[in-house]
């Protein structure tokens, strides 16, 4: 036994981990340098970005960054911070956080509700309610977005059919071009995943543990805010996350509803819009894809020890 | 404090499955019952009946006069500690014990006296800024029995709340649990899958088994001492006692004014006293009946003075195995009758995960021995049965016969 080769061992140790193990083994096999090596390559095309977010114009158009260490300077940051070209950076990104924010909020607030209701309460057709909503996950956002454009601008209306009666379905809002709009989709796009993924983990929670406050007089309401939030923090940490990094770099969604209102627009389609017509601009995307990046960077690193836990918890035990 | 009545309480599940049968318990004010019994037996589906956690769909349940079938739990006045204590893992120990009575309003300073003085009771005094995660099994325990005190409550529910000890803390828990019970004074209604547990710290035990039909879950209550010397029918004769008790197909029979047991080859004069006590044994005179004898009912004839190891008393085996534990001995010996197979036997192997197919085709029998003199495998040995302590069953109903 002592001359078996690595492969053999690794043979033996999958014959006996099964699937799950004998994977493990493989990749906990490869060696460090490799991981390097991918991950210098996978992240080439961000550093060839950030390198050339700092140099001018004349010289990303010339050569590639690696043939070249003159013509660096600082000018295409200031330019696009700077108030110069679409009303201004610094408004897109108060608009950016001024959509993710609330669009992050309020699908959690209300999926966590909802989340606990699906996995502790008792109510009538609750599984049908649960698959109807989850199924919702098939719902493609792109087929939606114009007959919601329209019924957020003009209402929604239904003329039955012989009795040539209007019945109106939803009423005029006129929400075109405002954050409410916005922020309505997100939430209402955001909330099939969100309740799947915090009813996943709310439903693990220990039953006893509700039944002791049962017992020790709780109600459902107190039972959500004293044990089930706290409990669940990692898991609304993770969704919060995920969430704010979506809305954060949404364009779609942005650009359909206030598209034409410039003033709300977020950094998304501001720096879409910096290349202006023809691409005259176009060495400035790469500083505004730095600055648009910063901000979900922060969140993520601040946040980074919640995602996993709270991704995994649920499926993976203790 | 308040006494827990069950008066023919039954439960039957939505989808038609029926878990309870008329059981009727009297837990009297003060007093520390246990619910025993295998798995599926329903002894944690009636404490559940009692916290108000599962609905009682027939019958009534009483705590105190009170007929609560419709309380909510946190109205009865009860306190329940949980299998895997249920503590609150993002509240420290004091928050954990206090949360209950924050939930009812309590003044602040009333409610630190109360876990102060709990937490004094436990000796967990120096953990009360912990979160469980920090605490052992064993201080865990604690606070889920600290949790339950403060409420001070009519009576303590407890479900299986030492199966997650090790043997060695489980033991001490239970001795300590004992002694509370004995300075606090308060109603205990207790659940086990462990007799011992239940024979050592209930003030009365009922024994429960899985329902066939619509007979009582309830096989019998009563003291630890009676349940072992005087079972109702084997299911409580085989589960009570460990080793369990010896069953053999036998007859009984008369020979002018004495009366034998006879069991394979063997005629053991049956005590007068004991005959006395079983007047009903005379209808079941030349029948087959089921013959029950605890391991201690045996000795080695030579461990006994020479005027009980007398003709009629006893009997000559051969010793397939001896376990010599220092201070009690098992002597292993089979005799050539089939196993006696019921529906009680059935069920009592099951709950050992074992099958009746293991019993084989001879009666296996186990003898508890003065260590002194036990034998060595392979010997030839004369056994005296202790013929005042022989129980009786009818082998068709398994209930005893009086």
């Amino acid at each position: 036994m002592a001359t078996m080769t690595r492969v053999e061992k690794l043979a033996v140790a999958g014959r006996t981990m099964g699937v799950g193990g004998r994977l493990y083994r493989i990749l906990s096999a490869v060696p460090t340098w490799v991981l390097w090596g991918l991950v210098v390559i996978w992240s080439l095309p961000t550093f060839t970005v950030l390198v050339n977010s700092f140099r001018t114009a004349d010289a990303q158009r010339a050569v590639a960054w690696w043939n070249d260490f003159g013509g660096y300077t600082l000018e295409n940051y200031a330019e696009v911070l700077g108030s110069g070209v679409t009303g201004g950076m610094a408004q897109a990104l108060l608009n950016s956080f001024s959509i993710a924010i609330p669009a992050t909020i309020i699908p959690i607030a209300i999926a966590a509700f909802a989340a606990y209701a699906f996995a502790w309460m008792d109510f009538k057709g609750r599984e049908w309610w649960f698959i109807g909503t989850v199924s919702l996950l098939a719902v493609p956002l792109q087929t939606a977005l114009i007959p919601l454009l329209t019924m957020f601008s003009r209402g929604g209306r239904w003329t039955l059919p012989f009795f040539e009666k209007t019945v109106t379905l939803f009423p005029d809002v006129d929400l075109a071009g405002d954050l409410t709009s916005v922020w309505l989709a997100h939430t209402g796009f955001a909330l099939p995943f969100a309740i799947f993924l915090l009813h996943n983990y709310i439903s693990g929670l220990p039953k006893d543990v509700f039944e002791s406050a049962y017992i020790d007089g709780a109600d459902h309401y107190t039972i959500f805010w004293r044990l089930v939030v706290p409990l669940s923090v990692p898991v609304l940490a993770a969704f919060a996350i995920f969430q704010f990094l979506w809305t954060w770099n949404d364009y779609l969604i942005a650009l359909t509803f206030i598209g034409g209102n410039r003033e709300a627009l977020p950094a998304t389609v501001a720096i879409a819009s910096l290349a202006g017509e023809f691409g005259l601009r176009e060495h400035l995307l790469t500083a505004g894809a730095f600055v648009q990046a910063f901000v979900p960077i922060i969140v993520f690193f601040a946040l980074q020890r919640y995602f996993v836990r709270g991704i995994l918890a649920g499926s993976v035990k203790g | 404090m308040a006494s827990i009545t069950f008066e023919g309480v039954g439960k039957v599940y939505p989808g038609g499955t029926r878990a309870i049968y008329d059981v009727n318990i009297h837990v009297a004010d003060g007093e520390f019952v246990v619910l025993v019994g295998p798995s599926g037996c329903g002894k944690s589906t009636l404490l559940r009946m009692v916290a108000g956690l599962e609905e009682v769909t027939e019958g009534k349940l009483k705590i105190g006069d009170r007929v609560v079938n419709d309380v909510p739990p946190k109205d009865r006045d009860i306190a329940m500690v949980f299998q895997n204590y249920a503590l609150y893992p993002h509240m420290t120990v004091f928050d954990n014990m206090a949360f209950g009575l924050k939930l009812r309003k309590m003044p602040k300073d009333e409610i630190e006296r109360r876990v102060r003085e709990a937490a004094k009771i436990l000796e967990i005094s120096d953990l009360l800024d912990r979160k469980p995660r920090a605490l052992s099994g064993g201080q865990r325990q604690r606070v889920a029995m600290g949790r339950a005190i403060v409420r001070e409550p009519s009576a303590f529910l407890m479900d299986e709340p030492l199966s997650n000890l090790d043997a060695k803390l489980r033991v001490q828990m239970r001795a300590e649990l004992g002694l509370l019970h004995s300075k606090l004074g308060t109603t205990t209604l207790y659940v086990t899958h462990d007799q011992v547990e239940a024979m050592t710290m209930g003030d009365r035990v009922a024994v429960l088994r899985k329902i066939t039909g619509e007979v009582s879950n309830l096989q019998q209550i009563d003291t630890p001492r009676v349940l072992y010397d005087d079972p109702a029918n084997m299911f409580v004769a085989g589960f009570i006692g460990s080793p369990s008790m010896n069953f053999v197909y036998g007859r009984v029979e008369g020979e002018g004014d004495r009366t034998y047991a006879v069991f394979a080859d063997h005629r053991v004069l049956i005590d007068p006293k004991r005959l006395a006590e079983r007047p009903g044994l005379a209808h079941f005179k030349g029948k087959e009946i089921v013959l029950g004898m605890r391991p201690e009912s045996f000795e080695i004839s030579t461990a006994v003075p020479e005027s009980e190891a007398i003709e009629g008393r006893t009997i000559e085996v051969d010793v397939d195995l001896v376990e010599q534990l220092g201070s009690e001995a098992f002597v292993h010996f089979t005799k050539p009758v089939r196993p006696v197979i019921t529906p009680d036997i059935r069920e009592l192997l099951e709950d050992e995960g074992a099958d009746v197919s293991e019993l084989g085709k001879e009666t296996k029998f186990t003898a508890r021995v003065n260590p002194d003199y036990a034998p060595r495998d392979g010997d030839r040995v004369k056994l005296v049965v202790n013929t005042e302590k022989l129980h009786f069953f009818d082998p068709d109903t398994g209930n005893v016969i009086k």
